[in-house]
């Protein structure tokens, strides 16, 4: 029971930079733009969010400062796809070995060979008493519940049931009837993209903010591409996409538990490891199939 | 040429007479070039209200460009648009919106996995919010104002095409457009639909409304407009009555007087059979049998045509025969050869060419003409060191004189126009001769000089001993060039007719099934 409870609670927790994450990267290939800078754009704002809440001794400025970073990933890289209409994939990779760098280089600027520098982060959510023994799934920080509580239904009615949602939809799947119609097809990209960025650099803010209090290199480790990997799982549906996070995080979960039962300790580590990026695997195998892909994805759009 | 509506009825006579201040929208001196071609080559042109104004040309003449540029989706390079007299600019759909134009592209823009009613919605939203329920009552609203019938919950995607055209006028018109523009839009309408589009357009047009129709059929042209524009590779030919009879206008539009192209006197009865097909059964798409026990046979220098409704076995007859399905049983013997269930390529080396409904699907639009040429035999322009670059110019070089493709090699096929794509395809295939020529939808979609053009190479093969078998829709096409016809019924042979006695009557009746039993 405690394991049970446990388990759902990492699962939550360890979903939570998926969520921003996976969200960002619907809006972006929405509107028919591939991200592949989310890994960077993460990356990012983990370290940006950090530095910022380290020198001013404030969580929110360092908040603040990983979504100014997204924002700014995501018309950086609307300059690229939209306004310069270079590819998406060269675009977004060059987009993540950038900011992974620069995000690098500045670490070592500022926190030059020392120790490790770190931050006091955000606190649990003390859950109510009432709850009993499954307390301990509500002891969340603030970050998960604005994901799930505030952030999926928001992205969600957003993208159904507003004029911008149904442009960016409409932009994705058929630009040169969203031109026709009169609805300016580079303006919504880099809105979508930049709101995008913006939630993915949040994502990477999760780490450094709330579960680490503290930057190490390779943080993201790959999370960016698993959250590629969930938008498609997830057939360009927030809904679908998120149940697709927590899929992974509870297989991530178990694992993380699985090591340090009796009787695992031989099954090489790196084998469960590996675990829940072969369950996403199969799961795209299975469900990825005769998906239909936005109407747009991958082509830039140009008035002849 | 009768009309429905008594208030549209006699306009060509006011033509003359009205004044200016009827003209809606007046386009001067447009001129648009890409690269050195000169798509229009300064085009005068105005629409009044009230009035159908046909712009009419062969595919390639520069009428969607010159609508686009109406709509600001294309910037002239010069000249001028006027609207109620004043000149504007229009640089980008916004503004011809706001102007009070609507257009309905050849290739809908629509948002195929959208409702009617979010379609509706794009672009003419107030607020933040999305209230689709008021757009579902503004489109019923519409709906029932212009008596155009449409279903504001229904996925675009799953409408049929008449009804997608319905949504995208309806689109323009609760717009409150007053300058209507539908290009070629009856090239996908089965008659019935054209007659209803048709009515609505001389209701909307007795309202007031002006609307400019392109296309290059002069009998629809003729049943519909006021007057008649004519552009010819980019130049404006003249703007002459919507009574004008049809000779006159093809004269203009082609730039020489056409003729009809139909096959001279039966070539020998007795002449050898080439293509002989006996007891042949396939399964079609989901795995339903799709042909039953078909026998037939062509002979050398015969045409024989293959009439039927759409999906009644067509498609797959010709897939059989040109090796891409693979039959359930009987055998297909070309020239003595039996075939049955052969590779495309042995069916190739046998001597069959292929001239598929989708040429779009049989050319690869990313590679050059000279390249696509050469895609079915490789082989023989291949050296040691790889592809022989020069011979797939030369040998392209040549095609394209012999077969009057308006391109040059290096031209991407996605850039060609209808009918030079099909002429590259032509080209492809009868260039090696072919013994057996199996071709569906020939001239679908081509305009007067590119469907003669086809029509005519189809005859001179006919004429140089092959064994043509033709499928088609359009009937005239098919009682012109076949010698004999066969007409299919639910994957079955339902009758065999000699050309001489067919007619679409007679036709009509055995492709609806009703003539089983005779
Ligand atoms: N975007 C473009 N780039 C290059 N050539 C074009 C483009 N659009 C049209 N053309 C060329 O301009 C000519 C006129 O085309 P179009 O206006 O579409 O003719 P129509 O509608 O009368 O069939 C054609 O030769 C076509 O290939
Ligand atoms: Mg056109």
């Amino acid at each position: 029971m405690t394991f049970l409870v446990d388990l759902l609670a990492a699962t939550l927790r360890n979903a939570t930079p998926l969520v921003y994450g996976t969200v960002g990267e619907t809006y972006a290939e929405r509107s028919g733009v591939l991200n592949l800078g989310i890994e960077g754009t993460m990356y990012a704002g983990a370290f940006f969010g950090f530095a910022a809440a380290y020198a001013s001794g404030s969580l929110l400025v360092g908040l603040g400062a990983a979504l100014a970073v997204g924002l700014l990933a995501g018309a950086l890289m609307g300059l690229l796809t939209v306004t310069l209409g270079a590819n998406q994939h060269v675009s977004g990779i060059g987009l993540t070995i950038g900011l992974v760098g620069l995000s690098e280089f500045v670490n070592r600027l500022l926190f030059r060979g020392g120790e490790l520098q770190r931050i006091e982060p955000f606190p649990l959510v003390e859950p109510p008493a009432f709850l009993g023994p499954l307390a301990p799934i509500f002891s969340q920080y603030a970050l998960t519940y604005l994901a799930f509580l505030v952030l999926v239904p928001l992205a969600w009615w957003i993208l159904r049931g507003t004029s911008f949602g149904l442009e960016l939809r409409a932009v994705g799947e058929n630009p040169e009837a969203a031109d026709a119609a009169g609805i300016s097809v580079a303006r919504t990209r880099y809105l979508a993209l930049m709101f995008g960025g913006a939630l993915m650099g949040l994502g990477g803010a999760v780490f450094t903010l709330a579960s680490l209090g503290s930057f190490t290199l390779d943080i993201i480790a790959g999370r960016g591409w698993v959250c590629i990997a969930l938008v498609i799982f997830g057939r360009w549906r927030i809904g679908r996409g998120v149940i697709g996070a927590l899929l992974f995080s509870a297989v991530y979960s178990l694992q993380l538990r699985l090591r340090i039962l009796p009787g695992w300790g031989d099954v090489p580590f790196e084998l469960l490891l590996a675990l829940p990026y072969l369950v996403v695997i199969l799961a795209l195998a299975i469900s990825g199939r005769n998906v239909a892909y936005p109407g747009a994805y991958l082509k830039p759009y140009r008035r002849t | 040429m009768s009309r429905a509506n008594p208030g549209v009825a006699g306009s060509t006579g006011r033509a003359g007479s009205t004044g200016r201040a009827d003209i809606a929208v007046e386009l001067q001196g447009i001129t648009k070039r890409f690269g050195d071609l000169v798509a229009n080559d300064h085009v005068d042109f105005d629409v009044r209200r009230g009035e159908v104004h046909a712009l009419l040309g062969e595919n390639g003449a520069g009428k969607t460009t010159l609508m686009r540029i109406l709509y600001g989706l294309t910037a002239p390079d010069e000249g001028e648009i006027r609207i109620d007299g004043r000149p504007v600019t229009v640089r980008s759909p916004k503004d011809a919106i706001a102007a009070g134009i609507g257009i309905v592209t050849q290739h809908f823009s629509l948002v195929r996995p959208m409702t009617v009613a979010e379609n509706l919605a794009l672009g003419r939203t107030g607020g933040f919010r999305l209230d689709l329920e008021r757009t579902r009552r503004q489109v019923a609203g519409a709906s029932e104002r212009f008596g155009i019938r449409v279903d504001p919950a229904a996925i675009v995607g799953e409408l049929s095409i008449g009804e997608q055209q319905r949504v995208e006028i309806l689109k323009a018109l609760a717009r409150d457009c007053r300058v209507l523009i539908l290009d070629e839009p009856t090239a996908v309408l089965v008659p019935q639909e054209v007659e209803a589009l048709f009515m609505t357009l001389r209701r909307l047009v007795a309202d007031g409304l002006a609307v400019v129709f392109i296309s290059h059929k002069l009998g629809e042209v003729r049943a519909i407009s006021d007057r008649v524009s004519v552009l010819r590779r980019g130049a404006m030919v003249g703007t002459v009555p919507g009574s004008t009879d049809e000779r006159e206008l093809a004269r203009m539009m082609v730039g020489r007087p056409t003729f009809g192209v139909a096959r001279s006197e039966p070539t020998g009865g007795e002449a050898e059979v080439l293509l002989r097909v006996s007891g042949l059964r396939a399964a079609g798409r989901h795995g339903l049998p799709a042909l039953h026990d078909v026998t037939f046979e062509i002979r050398r220098g015969e045409i024989l045509g293959v009439a039927g409704v759409s999906g009644n076995g067509q498609t797959e007859l010709v897939e059989v025969l040109s090796g891409m399905r693979h039959p359930a049983a009987g055998s297909i013997t070309v020239d003595g050869t039996e075939l049955a269930g052969a590779t495309p390529t042995a069916m190739m080396a046998a001597g069959v060419g292929r001239i598929p409904e989708d040429r779009h699907a049989s050319l690869v639009a990313d590679l050059s003409v000279a390249d696509n040429l050469v895609l079915e035999r490789l082989d023989d322009f291949t050296t040691r060191t790889g592809l022989d670059e020069r011979r797939i110019r030369e040998h392209a070089t040549m095609l394209i004189e012999r077969f009057d493709i308006r391109a040059r090699p290096e031209d991407r096929v996605t850039t060609l126009s209808g009918g030079n794509i099909q002429k590259v395809l032509l080209a492809r295939v009868l260039s090696r001769q072919p013994k057996v020529i199996v071709v569906a939808q020939p001239t679908r979609g081509l305009d007067i000089g590119a469907t003669e053009y086809v029509r005519g190479e189809l005859l001179a093969r006919r004429a140089a001993g092959a064994a043509v078998l033709l499928v088609s829709e359009d009937l005239d096409e098919l009682l012109a060039l076949a010698d004999r016809l066969i007409v299919l019924y639910e994957g079955r042979i339902v009758g065999e007719i000699p050309a001489a006695d067919a007619d679409p009557e007679r036709l009509g009746i055995l492709m609806s099934g009703r003539g089983r039993a005779a």
